[in-house]
């Protein structure tokens, strides 16, 4: 347990510090929301009716964007085998990097909302609905994104080839993740039930992405 | 690559050379036949002719998640018992399930146009099989990144058993969101509700597909062994140039 939180502790200091490149991922965030107005015109109404839909998917980008540092940079330096090697299940190992990268890349997403949902006209109920959807459903991007990374430096490729494997993983989450926030905002839809399915999709890449991440590392490094 | 290693694979070759022009020759007696039956097929009340679409998109759908079942067992092979033939049986098949998924969608689309009206609709069961397609493609592109065919095959596997997660998400799509796309009407609880005269063709032309896919599916083996084995010389001719 203890190796664990070290582990974690570990990482978050190292995402945190110069040349750690978490909050890159909260500046890709905000200049991806910042060029949509550009794409689709100034137009405030239009842009409050697709906020949710843009935050999701500036969301999925940055988180995607981060991951692939999530086993690179410990790959480079060696300690990933150490880590593989260490009596630590490599499946805890796995989740408890993850929760780190989470911890460091994803959580600034959820804190940076509300300031990007001022900039898309959204109102206050709509930016939580947002958040809350958000905080439900990047614990699934970045658990499954970390299948994506795990294969991508055993196989040494990073970039777009991960980005390939990964993104059709992860529509499901986006579906549901917009569904919520719209029905949350406007739908006569409830917002219960797209909301728990988003949870679940959670809970579920909680349990499959740390032991197809191991399962990949162990096969995969020599 | 050792002696060793190549002896399954040649018994594969022999074994596979002697199949594959009787299971070729099955398929198409069988694909005639459903072909006939699809044609002579009474025209449905409702949807008239454009009914005989289905005899063609029904087996494809199947096949598209029936080749990623395949797929999936090939790579509990490659990863668990560590067989030589499992990668080459995983590589050979994605191309064939990402033509029949993509003959399930056209044939589809085709006839939703005169059918609902329209060529698509982000319905749960399109949705899941249009993911289905992008993560065959993704495989594919895997399979080609990479030099290493062993390296690749493993992570490969790894890949395939998380895309699994897909496939009941695919066939109960259907029952949990109620969408557009028809609800099972084949294989389902209490049996079919197909009349007599729509239901044997289709399955004369789900087992036509399934002897095409088998067939194309050990063919293509066959081709990827061969391929390998042109590669590991060219790769001793190489190095003994380089000696």
């Amino acid at each position: 347990m203890t190796a664990l939180a070290a582990l974690i502790r570990r990482d978050i200091r190292i995402a945190l510090r110069v040349g750690g490149g978490a909050l890159i991922g909260v500046l890709f965030f905000l200049t991806v929301v910042v060029l949509m107005p550009f794409a689709v015109g100034p137009d405030l109404a239009l842009l409050s009716r697709l906020g949710p839909a843009i935050l999701w998917l500036g969301a999925l980008l940055a988180s995607l964007l981060t991951l692939d540092r999530l086993f690179m940079a410990d790959h480079e330096d060696g300690s990933l085998d150490l880590i593989t090697m260490s009596r630590t299940p490599l499946e805890l190992a796995c989740a408890a990097k993850a929760l780190a990268h989470w911890l460091a890349a994803g959580l600034p997403l959820i804190v940076a909302t509300p300031v990007l949902g001022l900039l898309l006209n959204l109102d206050m109920a709509a930016t939580g609905a947002v958040a809350l959807t958000l905080l439900a459903g990047t614990p699934a991007l970045t658990f499954t994104g970390m299948i994506g990374a795990a294969l991508a430096v055993t196989l040494h490729r990073g970039g777009l080839l991960m980005a390939v494997l990964v993104l059709p993983l992860s529509i499901p989450v986006l579906i549901f993740g917009v569904a919520a926030s719209q029905a949350a905002i406007t739908g006569p839809l409830s917002f219960g039930a797209p909301f728990s399915i988003l949870c679940a999709l959670s809970l579920v890449s909680l349990i499959v992405g740390p032991f197809a991440a191991a399962a990949s590392l162990k096969h995969g490094l020599d | 690559m050792t002696l060793i290693d190549l002896a399954n694979p040649t018994r594969f070759l022999a074994l596979s050379a002697r199949v594959v022009p009787w299971l070729a020759a099955a398929t198409v007696i069988l694909l005639t036949i459903g072909l006939y039956q699809s044609a002579t097929a009474p025209d449905d009340y409702q949807q008239g002719a454009t009914v005989k679409i289905m005899f063609i998109h029904v087996p494809n759908a199947w096949l598209s998640m029936f080749v990623w079942g395949v797929m999936s067992v090939a790579s509990l092979g490659t990863l668990v018992w560590r067989h030589p033939l499992a990668d080459v049986a995983a590589k050979a098949a994605a191309p064939i399930g990402a033509s029949f998924t993509f003959l399930a969608l056209l044939t589809g689309s085709l006839w939703g146009r005169p059918m609902w009206g329209t060529y698509w609709e982000w319905d749960a069961r399109l949705t899941s099989v249009l993911i289905l397609f992008l993560m065959y493609l993704g495989l594919m592109a895997l399979w080609r990144a990479v030099e290493d065919p062993s390296r690749a095959a493993r992570a490969a596997a790894v890949l395939t058993l998380v895309g699994a997660i897909n496939l009941p998400i695919i066939k109960f799509s259907v029952d949990w969101w109620n969408t557009l796309h028809q609800p099972a009407s084949v294989m389902r609880m209490g049996g079919s509700t197909l009349d007599k005269s729509f239901l044997i063709p289709l399955l004369v032309m789900a087992v036509a597909f399934t002897l095409l896919f088998v067939t194309l599916h050990l063919a293509a083996m066959r081709n990827e062994i061969l391929r390998r084995r042109v590669r590991s010389l060219q790769m001793m001719q190489a190095s003994q140039k380089a000696a």
